[in-house]
């Protein structure tokens, strides 16, 4: 009885909140402040065709700096916790129930679909700067395509040398350009570090193509760690 | 906005909350996190028709892909500890 008293008193406080913010709200129908400046000078100033990357990378360079610092701490986390003890490793996966085999279908199709995914995954990262997406759109479908695998072959190991290595050193890569915006350009991750190039071309927009890759790798490697460590069984 | 698209809101909203609904009323947890995944994949459909592309993709990839996945491990997991613990 108290909780359905409390639900209804919940819902009620719900609604009110719901209904200020409904009723406040006037459909603007031009941009204001800050946008309408982004919109007015991103293309010019920055050189990217995709306004929405500009901003995420550029203008508001640091929340995406913030953003992969959470994501490493979270993968951090997700290794601490379920980190592989020694003798697991020298133990085989389970001796006494063996797994079973994932279907033929399965296989095939996995081995077929996961290259593709991973260039698609590349494709956009790279292209990031004239299309939809960017690095964590892109580091996203890759670490899918890492899942595939490991569902499709239950024995799959990924080499943490080389994930580790790729994930360290393009997170260090990242900040080493951030940092290079305060000495060639304007500020900390400044892309006019590089030459902006035409509006519209695969090389163009200075340092965005190269931080956005080095992201996709970034977070591609992570989340890819993360689910592995998620599968391993103790 | 066309009339169109604003039905194919309209649905995908009611479709949302219903989806919603089952996760949290469903008892077998396999189908609430499946659920959880429909809520992820309607919702990247909206921001696709409300024009936000970048948004729409990463809701796809890492709402509706990895984390239910992510969730599917974690209940894998913990069913297993609860019957060696039987």
């Amino acid at each position: 009885m108290i909780k359905r008293l409390f639900a209804f008193i919940l819902l009620i406080f719900t609604s009110v909140m719901f209904y200020t913010i409904f009723s406040n709200t006037v459909q603007s129908t031009e941009l204001k402040g800050v946008a309408k400046q982004y919109a007015a000078r991103g293309a010019d100033e920055l050189g990217a065709q995709n306004l929405v990357t500009a901003i995420v990378v550029t203008y508001r360079g640091l929340d995406t700096l913030g953003e992969v610092a959470v994501l490493f701490l979270a993968a951090t986390g997700v290794a601490l916790l379920l980190r592989r003890r020694k003798e697991d490793e020298v133990l085989p996966l389970s001796e006494d129930k063996p797994k079973r085999q994932s279907s033929e279908l399965l296989r095939t199709g996995a081995n077929l679909l996961a290259p593709i995914m991973v260039m698609f995954g590349v494709y956009i990262f790279i292209n990031g700067h004239l299309s939809p997406g960017g690095g964590f759109q892109g580091g996203a479908v890759i670490a899918s395509a890492v899942l595939l695998l490991f569902l499709s072959d239950i024995n799959y190991k990924i080499n943490h040398t080389v994930f580790g290595l790729i994930e360290s050193s393009s997170g260090v890569l990242y900040v080493v350009t951030g940092i290079l915006g305060i000495f060639l350009a304007g500020g900390f991750l400044d892309n006019r570090i590089l030459p902006l190039g035409e509006l519209g071309s695969i090389l163009s927009a200075g340092a965005i193509p190269v931080i956005y890759t080095l992201i996709g790798l970034k977070v591609g490697t992570e989340l890819a760690g993360i689910i592995d460590n998620m599968r391993r069984e103790n | 906005m066309t009339e169109l698209q604003q039905g194919i809101i309209i649905l995908m909203g009611i479709a949302m909350v219903v989806s919603a609904g089952l996760a949290m009323y469903v008892k077998d947890l396999v189908s609430s996190v499946i659920a959880v995944g429909v809520v992820s994949l309607f919702a990247s459909i909206l921001y696709l028709i409300l024009q936000a592309p970048d948004v729409a993709m990463t809701e796809a990839a890492i709402g509706a892909g990895l984390s239910t996945l992510i969730f599917l491990y974690a209940l894998h997991k913990t069913t297993d500890k609860e019957e060696e613990n039987d």
